[in-house]
């Protein structure tokens, strides 16, 4: 149905486009994509073993102007990254008005909801469209949700959607589930509450996790952890454990320390994520690749979510044959634009909220289990659409 | 004899002769278990496990059909397949990650398609040099050379391109923006279009090789498969231009296409993830290579029916006959 209307006058030909150094390309359309970031000081997550990259998100969106580029010689496009890192205690708004005053229009961005949310109603924000790369918020994209802002990472519902329907498919179904103290962690839970009633699995008790270590890194620590998992979740039957612990605070003790013999999901564990080390179907190993070769380490859920916002412009741009914002949001948001981002689906903005509807990677430390939505889950239009908030149901109106 | 839209009771008083004439050989890649597979043309059953190089994908036929060049991707090289002995004979340079290739008309020159490096490295068969690369877009993939050899069609996954490199000149002439992942490029035999499908993209673009233009951008639907399943990878186009086939990837179909018109004529239920297809010599069959059935299904072209699978290797890629 899409296709054959796209047709003719997309059809780019560039008789003799040689390759040449960038810079050195005259008459040809510049365009311009803003960063904006805020370099919030993250707390060090339970394993010593995965630090906190300082370069996280920016590193993708380098990545996809290099892609770019390599398009861009073809088609006599070119595109450049400003970047603004606003410092902890900075103010983003500040940020946002340096790039608007060097005529930026298209702004990833890598910032928390209610900061993303304030830039959004601004002045500064005026013909601005912001790309989410940073956010899993519900919110935002819900009751919260605004005009100009697109979003790039799965929304913390999707990934919950994208879980359950995983268990549901193993017919796991009782599920215990365990959340911290953090306000992400409760809204993770409510979004697997959702899940389970949406896909028919059942929480058959909802424990919030209250003990404090305290003693992981000295001798014999694991003695205490041992035994307060086993107690915690001893007396229960339930098949699968979902842990919500976004700050990564407990989760990882659970595993092999329950009472009863259980896998351990959620954010720890089997964990639904937008991109993952083990990936490597739909030539993601292409990707994983040029990435190491860049930052030389491996690429995260933000780096994966900036590069797909750079890319999604990449392609509209190329698309459209144009550098103007407006006339590549607008072939963005339109039903002609599909992005092939390594998980073997074509993705696309969802028209009601602004996300990026996508697959959605259930993977572990080593390997990938499985990716959702699951065979079986049907949709009217597009299956991807069984995760997260669908049309029908969606809060957000953007007037 | 080709084909196609002959009558339908000729066609299969062909199919009991084809059966019987055919005494071809296949050779099918095995990805995950660095095999090829051989296949009795005539008993359709597999006959022998040859054990190559890392992640064999590309496999392409000598011109004098006595060797087999095979992508070992992971080993980063390409192995030439003795097929007397059935043993590797020598091995050539390739750049790393070769995952397909294209051989010209002479049969002296190897393109290959350097998935990492955003090249098209050019081996001198014979010598068993790399005699230069040639930069283009992000993730080659889908090689095709013109019937005449002097034009080669390069797909790039990423940039979502056809580039056309001239031979003599070794350099990439026109670039033509196709739908999301381009995977492969065929020509027609003729010379006059060559064909790439776009496995995101969902659809088959039909390019005019002299006006170096979309002319039909194909998309398929198949009832009760989810669009997103349909993902066209293999191509193959009868010499006479009269049928099409299409392998559909996930969505577990070939597609049959009247070549001149443009028609989806038939689905044919294959294996799990149809990925490479093959013409036999006469071009009275098609087999496909089915990634995650482990198997390849026997298509009857002039009956257009799936005659028989044939269980091979793990990951079976690529696919050729030998006469």
């Amino acid at each position: 149905m899409r296709a054959w209307k796209v047709g003719l006058p997309l059809v780019i030909f560039i008789a003799a486009a040689a390759l040449s150094p960038a810079g050195s390309r005259a008459g040809e359309q510049v365009v311009q994509i803003g960063w904006l970031s805020q370099a919030v000081k993250r707390a060090l997550p339970l394993s010593y073993l995965d630090q906190p990259p300082q370069d996280e998100g920016i590193q993708g969106a380098r990545l996809g102007i290099a892609d770019n580029e390599t398009t861009g010689h073809f088609t006599g496009q070119s595109f450049v990254l400003t970047k603004t890192i606003v410092p902890d205690d900075g103010d983003v708004t500040a940020g946002l008005r340096e790039l608007a005053a060097k005529g930026v229009r298209l702004v990833v961005t890598d910032l928390a909801a209610p900061k993303l949310l304030s830039l959004a109603g601004l002045p500064e924000a005026a013909g601005v469209t912001f790309f989410d790369a940073g956010s899993e918020d519900d919110r935002l994209r819900g009751e919260n949700c605004r005009a100009n802002i697109l979003h790039l990472l799965p929304s913390r519902a999707m990934f919950a959607d994208a879980l359950v329907q995983y268990l549901v498919a193993k017919r796991w179904q009782d599920l215990l589930l365990v959340v911290g103290h953090g306000e992400g962690d409760r809204e993770f839970a409510g979004d697997i509450r959702h899940a389970a009633l949406k896909f028919q699995a059942r929480i058959v008790q909802e424990k919030p996790w209250t003990f404090v270590p305290g003693a992981r890194r000295t001798d014999t620590g694991h003695f205490a952890i041992q035994a307060e998992v086993a107690r915690f979740t001893q007396g229960i039957s339930y098949d699968v454990l979902v842990v919500a612990d976004e700050g990564d605070e407990f989760g990882d003790y659970l595993p092999y320390r329950t009472f009863d013999p259980r896998p351990v999901t959620g954010t720890q564990g089997l964990v639904p994520s937008a991109w993952a080390r083990p990936h490597e179907q739909w030539g993601a190993t292409q990707l994983q690749e040029r990435f190491l070769h860049q930052a030389k380490r491996w690429m995260t859920d933000r780096d994966y979510a900036a590069w797909m916002a750079v890319r999604a412009i990449g392609e509209a741009a190329t698309r459209s044959s144009s550098a103007d914002p407006s006339a590549i949001v607008s072939f963005m948001r339109g039903d002609r634009f599909e992005l092939a981002a390594y998980k073997g689906a074509r993705l696309s903005f969802r028209s009601w909220d602004g996300q990026l509807r996508q697959p959605v990677l259930l993977a572990d430390a080593r390997s990938l289990v499985s990716v959702s939505p699951q065979p079986g889950f049907l949709h009217q239009f597009s299956e991807l659409d069984t995760l997260g908030i669908d049309k029908p149901e969606t809060k957000c109106r953007m007037g | 004899m080709p084909n196609g839209l002959i009558g339908r009771g000729l066609a299969i008083a062909v199919l009991g002769a084809a059966r019987i004439a055919a005494a071809d050989t296949i050779y099918v890649s095995n990805e995950k278990d660095n095999t090829i597979t051989v296949v009795d043309g005539s008993s359709l059953a597999a006959v022998k496990t040859i054990p190559v190089g890392q992640r064999p994908r590309g496999i392409l036929l000598s011109k004098d059909a006595k060797s087999l060049y095979i992508c070992a991707s992971d080993s980063d090289h390409i192995e030439v397949l003795d097929l007397a002995r059935n043993a590797i004979a020598r091995t050539l340079p390739s750049g790393p990650d070769p995952e397909y290739f294209a051989l010209d008309p002479a049969g002296k020159l190897l393109y290959v398609a350097n998935e990492d490096s955003n090249l098209v490295t050019l081996i001198d068969v014979e010598r068993g040099e790399v005699l230069t690369e040639i930069p283009v877009g992000v993730e080659p993939e889908g090689m095709g050379i013109s019937p005449d050899g002097k034009y080669l069609v390069n797909t790039s996954e990423t940039t979502n391109m056809a580039h056309v490199i001239d031979t003599a000149a070794r350099k990439v002439v026109a670039n033509i923006l196709v739908d999301s992942r381009p995977r492969r490029a065929e020509w027609t035999a003729d010379g006059a279009q060559f064909w790439v499908s776009a496995e995101i993209g969902g659809t088959v673009s039909v390019i005019d090789a002299a006006k170096r233009q979309v002319v039909k951008r194909i998309t398929f639907s198949v009832p009760g498969v989810a669009a997103e399943a349909i993902q066209p990878v293999g191509i193959a186009i009868t010499r006479d231009r009269k049928l099409a086939f299409i392998a559909l990837g996930p969505a577990n179909r070939v597609a049959v296409i009247d070549a001149q018109s443009y028609e989806i004529l038939k689905y044919l239920l294959v294996g799990q993830r149809v990925w490479s297809l093959a013409f036999n010599p006469d071009q009275s069959r098609v087999y496909t290579t089915n990634g995650v059935s482990n198997d390849v299904s026997v298509i009857d072209v002039g009956s257009l029916k799936v005659l028989k699978s044939i269980p091979v290797g793990q990951a079976p890629w690529g696919v050729v006959s030998r006469p």
